[in-house]
């Protein structure tokens, strides 16, 4: 369960970039994977070649992430726009393609791990609960505590949640809706990078890394709601526990397919989620 | 190589029904053409049924799952079709590395027959099956252009460009979906059959995301809409693909990861590119022509 909790909330971090990104865009970004892959690497840079701390790590992966989002989507997924939601959709499988490939080309194929100095799990009534994992959540959560900061207490975050709620009525209220655009990518895409980066700590890091998580955080999204950040994070959590709940009864092998199933049975059940498609 | 080409003509076709047609996307291609080429290679070995048995088992096997996974989203926007459909390809991929008592996991399963292999010399073979393969490519293109100047296919295009005008005018949307849907992903099984009994040797490493893209880039390349385009943008990709092979033997000093890198990325920007700059592709669509009734009498459903 402790656990379940950890994984949960590491994931929420790249599904509430998803979902963020769908409730202003109103497309599946796809490139989540290839960005979340991007700011691991910008962290495992920073980590190994500068000695940088993990934290410092994470601050930059998320600005590396960010930037990266913010250039792809000006340079490629905009003006595919105009041409429907699933134009863009298959664009972002494209591109988040490219993008591995270059990073698989920059990097080789082998795995790679963070160097970290080693600690001992700390044993506490029972539990035994390894340092690097507190650090991951109260990273994760000190990062969504700023999202939730930005979105509810600043005029850009204001802005950002007019225009995912109307657009035109944004616009009418001369909210730029480009500006926003830009803003939700990087904000977005920095937020998939942290959680790339958060998943490498806990184990290692190579090119499909973003890739093989994509299926849970997709999962987080839509069981929560497609467009709900609160409904991220309690699809993040839900899909962190179920998934540790499956090693009970089946082999590891099969943790992503947990999220799989959650999907579909979320959607034929309750398909606007948890907590609906426009809860703030 | 033509052989491919024919393959991936047919997974073009089968996402042209939807696409082109009716609008849905299908991002998890490969996961239909994996779980065909696993029903028929299984259907031979375990069951010992003969290939064309295999083949319709496979069709029939992933018309189902599709219509099961259209079903399920027919409610909703499209995103979640993209969604669920990229996520069954990873299932699908994922079963078939781990369930190793049926599929041998990421050993793949080998020795699958072909018809008449063993009693014809390689080039032979090669030869009798391309001709199979494309007498299935005829088969399907037939039937697709029939229903594409159908009021089905009508009715098809019509829920792509406005799904409401479709509902008011009184066609079963849902219905029309989900049929469109399970039909395309029979062909994409129909492939995936022809697929492994033509290697005789399937492992997951083969039914990679890539394999969608290919797919997509194909069918945007060469049209969307359009049957012929699918079949034209086919040969193109698969021509790209081979001769880029050639190509990048060129490139000195580059490991083996880096030049597939090179040829990934390569692939994904030409669909990006296609997108942005033709995004009609080659042979843009074009509507078959409708005689209009003399009297604006109302259509019958």
């Amino acid at each position: 369960m402790v656990n379940g909790l950890v994984a949960g909330t590491i994931l929420a971090v790249p599904a509430i970039g998803f979902t963020a990104i769908y409730a202003v865009l109103r497309f599946p970004n796809f490139t989540v994977a290839s960005h979340a892959t991007i700011g691991a690497f910008a962290g495992y840079v920073a980590n190994t070649a500068a000695g940088l701390p993990a934290a410092a790590c994470v601050g930059l992966a998320f600005v590396v992430a960010g930037a990266a989002g913010v250039l792809n989507d000006e340079l490629v997924l905009k003006p595919l726009r105009p041409s429907g939601a699933l134009t863009a959709a298959i664009a972002a499988i494209a591109l988040s393609i490219a993008l591995e490939s270059v990073l698989r080309f920059v990097f080789g194929n082998d795995l790679r791990g963070y160097d970290l100095p080693i600690r001992r799990d700390w044993q506490w009534a029972g539990l035994r609960i390894g340092p690097q994992q507190v650090q991951n959540f109260v990273l994760a959560v000190v990062a969504m505590g700023a999202v939730f900061g930005f979105l509810a207490f600043t005029r850009t975050g204001k802005s950002m949640r007019a225009v995912a709620d109307n657009p035109q009525l944004a616009g009418l209220k001369g909210i730029n809706a480009d500006a926003v655009a830009r803003l939700v990518n990087f904000v977005g895409m920095g937020l998939a990078g942290v959680g790339g980066m958060l998943i490498g700590l806990d184990t290692t890091i190579d090119p499909l890394t973003g890739f093989r998580v994509i299926l849970s955080v997709f999962a987080a999204a839509v069981v929560g709601g497609l467009g709900s950040i609160p409904g991220a994070v309690v699809g993040a959590l839900s899909i962190g526990i179920a998934e540790e709940l499956s090693l009970l009864a089946l082999s590891p092998a099969y943790r992503t397919a947990v999220g799989f199933a959650a999907i579909l049975l979320m959607l034929t059940l309750r398909p606007r989620g948890i907590l609906g498609e426009r809860a703030y | 190589m033509a052989t491919y080409a024919g393959l991936y003509a047919l997974l073009a076709l089968g996402l042209n029904v939807i696409w082109g047609m009716g609008g849905m996307i299908n991002l998890g291609l490969v996961g239909f053409y994996a779980l065909g080429a696993y029903v028929a290679a299984l259907a031979a070995l375990k069951l010992g049924v003969p290939m064309i048995v295999g083949l319709a088992l496979a069709a029939v096997a992933t018309a189902g799952v599709g219509w099961g996974m259209a079903l399920t989203t027919a409610r909703l926007r499209g995103d979640y079709l993209a969604i669920i459909t990229l996520g069954f390809s990873e299932v699908v991929r994922l079963v078939a590395s781990n369930e190793i008592w049926l599929t041998r996991g990421t050993d793949g399963i080998s020795g699958i027959p072909g018809p008449w292999r063993g009693r014809l010399t390689p080039a032979e073979f090669n030869l009798l099956y391309l001709s199979l393969v494309i007498l299935a490519l005829a088969a399907v293109l037939f039937v697709l252009e029939r229903l594409r100047r159908s009021p089905y296919g009508r009715v098809l295009r019509a829920i792509r460009d406005d799904e409401q005008i479709a509902e008011v005018a009184g066609k079963p949307v849902r219905r029309f979906k989900v049929e469109a849907f399970a039909l395309s992903a029979a062909i994409l099984g129909l492939a995936g059959g022809l697929y492994a009994h033509y290697t005789s040797f399937i492992a997951p490493d083969a039914f990679v995301p890539l394999v969608t893209i290919y797919v997509v880039l194909a069918l945007t390349a060469g049209g969307t809409g359009n049957n012929w385009g699918a079949v034209l943008g086919a040969g193109l990709v698969v021509f790209f693909l081979e001769s880029t092979r050639f190509a990048t033997a060129w490139l000195p000093g580059l490991a083996p990861v880096q030049v597939a890198a090179v040829r990934e990325f390569v692939i994904g920007l030409s669909l990006i590119l296609v997108l942005r700059l033709r995004p009609a592709g080659l042979l843009p669509e074009r509507l078959p022509r409708i005689a209009l009734p003399a009297a604006p009498t109302s259509e019958r459903p």
